[in-house]
């Protein structure tokens, strides 16, 4: 990792002097070497805990319904997929239009905290205490008032996700360089052309950064408001497998999730990369 | 190049005709949070004729970016008047192209976008400013470099680029110690460009500067600034025929020159 890195720092230079194609390629193909030696050590480590899991749930014979082995888990949630698929899809709507909204939410705010003084005077510190509001007491409370409908659970996801996204966009925005400022404005720039042009791209890097934390949530949040109340999705799923001592389904519920918040994750970074395309491919090589 | 790109090359840079810069018994000083307030500059008077090349030379602290500053309208001063083209403006910001000691290029726009960005906040339409600059990146040495991004540039081409910028701004130039931060030899080959570059624009230029043999190369006149608060102590017209070329520095008239402003600078850094 440190070693390939080094190397494309002294190759940067001079990449485009003698043609434009064969540096980037052979950017690309070291990026995705050492991509899979990312990817081997904890998978083996993955792969011996299973093993491990399963050989001890054969050899010591414990009941399904306490902890069911691996096999067990992967063939009953196979069979049991025309009821998982659906619940599936209703959390990852959730999942994701919450994202999504807290997103353009925190984004907004975080410009308007970072354009006006009085709103960042005002905004800024009870942005922060709503962070501390044990959002998770709110789900009951959402029901209420909104039903057992999706759009109650999209804005609980909303709420969970929005901080750190809305936290980072605002730092970034700050961080933007005082003599690119500078520079533009002896050129006449007004204050939105140096929102646009410097202070926007320069806060992207810790938007996304803030992004990928906020979305590591995005599916908890999600089942979590379905615990407390909703027709359909992996909350129920689980509750409702808990419920018929089908310990087996619940794991397997368990596992889906995990996939699902690595999917969307690795989603964020792959959006994170194609809008900056500017940025030294060492620089996104270490991002996930 | 085609005869129609250079005649577009020689009308964009036809387009900007040197404007006189004057500053006037201009007084700046900072508020230091407590004691007295730091003055930076005192009474400093000095011109730039239009198309003329200055420069301004002095020791640390002496007030150098903070007269910058102010002519390119970051700042105001406390006392004195700047006259940019003979006249007072109510708004400074955008008369002149400033040109400051990092390049300043913005790592998110293409090479293009960033020596354009000037046309671009002006509201010339991207594919107008792009036609205008690409001839000229030919002659600043960063053709084939349109789509690279500034990562992507050595120093010595991140610093034409910058230049470019400044060139496709405005018809007063202010650079700021442009080179700096560039290695001996890419700097020697950088500031005889310069003068290639500003003999063809015939742009003003005002040149802030550490280097003495820099000032004497490249400047009509020097004017030499005191230590903190910032007066003009000397100043010093350049008697060397234009155009100069590299042979020069090594022949009797510069090296006397130089001395002439090296005593100077002495004598004013020393009082």
């Amino acid at each position: 990792m440190g070693a390939s890195s080094t190397t494309n720092t002294t190759t940067a230079p001079g990449a485009l002097v003698s043609s434009e194609t064969p540096a980037p390629r052979r950017r690309r193909r070291r990026t995705i070497r050492s991509r899979l030696a990312n990817i081997w050590p904890p998978a083996l480590v993955l792969i011996a805990i299973v093993v491990a899991w399963e050989a001890l749930t054969s050899a010591l014979s414990v009941s399904s319904t306490v902890l069911p082995g691996p096999a067990l888990v992967l063939e009953a949630s196979w069979q049991d997929r025309a009821n998982l698929w659906p619940a599936m899809w209703t959390t990852t709507k959730e999942a994701v239009l919450g994202v999504i909204l807290a997103t353009v939410v925190a984004v907004i705010l975080a410009v308007a905290i970072d354009w006006s003084r009085t709103v960042r005077r005002s905004f800024y510190p009870l942005m922060v205490t709503s962070q501390t509001l044990p959002i998770i007491v709110l789900a009951p409370l959402v029901v209420i008032w909104f039903g057992f409908g999706t759009a109650p659970k999209i804005g609980l996801v909303a709420l969970f996700t929005f901080f750190p996204v809305a936290v980072g966009t605002v730092q970034g925005l700050a961080s933007s360089d005082p003599d690119a400022m500078a520079l533009l404005r002896t050129m006449g720039a007004s204050r939105l052309q140096l929102l646009l042009r410097v202070r926007a791209p320069s806060a992207i890097p810790q938007m996304f950064t803030g992004l990928k934390v906020g979305v590591t949530y995005a599916y908890v949040s999600a089942i979590f408001a379905e615990y407390v109340g909703a027709e359909q999705g992996l909350g129920v799923y689980m509750q409702a497998s808990k419920n018929a001592f089908r310990t087996e389904l619940v794991f397997g519920a368990i596992l889906v999730t995990t996939l699902l918040t690595l999917v969307l994750f690795i989603a964020v970074a792959l959006l994170e990369r194609a809008c900056m395309p500017w940025r030294r491919p060492t620089q996104t090589e270490v991002g996930w | 190049m085609s005869v129609a790109a250079d005649a577009r090359a020689a009308s964009a840079v036809a387009r900007t005709p040197g404007a006189r810069l004057e500053v006037r018994a201009l007084r700046k000083s900072f508020p230091t949070g407590e004691g007295p307030d730091l003055l930076a500059l005192d009474d400093v008077t000095l011109h730039a004729a239009a198309g003329e090349f200055i420069a301004v030379i002095g020791p640390s602290g002496c007030g150098k970016s903070t007269l910058f500053h102010i002519l390119a309208g970051l700042e105001d001063p406390d006392g004195g008047e700047v006259l940019i083209g003979g006249e007072v403006l109510e708004r400074r910001l955008g008369a002149c192209a400033f040109m400051p000691q990092r390049d300043g290029l913005l790592p998110w726009r293409r090479t293009i976008d960033n020596v354009t960005i000037g046309l671009s906040l002006a509201g010339v339409p991207r594919e107008q400013a792009r036609a205008r600059a690409l001839p000229l990146l030919e002659r600043f040495g960063l053709g084939g470099f349109e789509r690279a991004w500034p990562w992507q540039l050595s120093g010595g081409m991140r610093h034409r680029a910058a230049f470019l910028r400044t060139v496709l701004g405005r018809p007063a130039m202010l650079l700021d110690e442009p080179f700096g931060a560039l290695d001996g030899i890419t700097r020697s080959d950088m500031q005889h460009w310069l003068l290639e570059v500003w003999e063809e624009v015939g742009s003003t230029v005002v040149l802030i500067t550490h280097d003495v043999a820099e000032a004497v190369y490249l400047a009509d006149r020097v004017y030499v600034l005191s230590p903190r608060p910032g007066r003009v102590a000397a100043e010093l017209t350049i008697d060397l025929p234009r155009p100069r070329t590299l042979d020069l520095l090594g022949s009797q008239e510069f090296a006397t020159q130089e001395a002439k402003l090296r005593e100077s600078l002495r004598l004013h850094s020393l009082s």
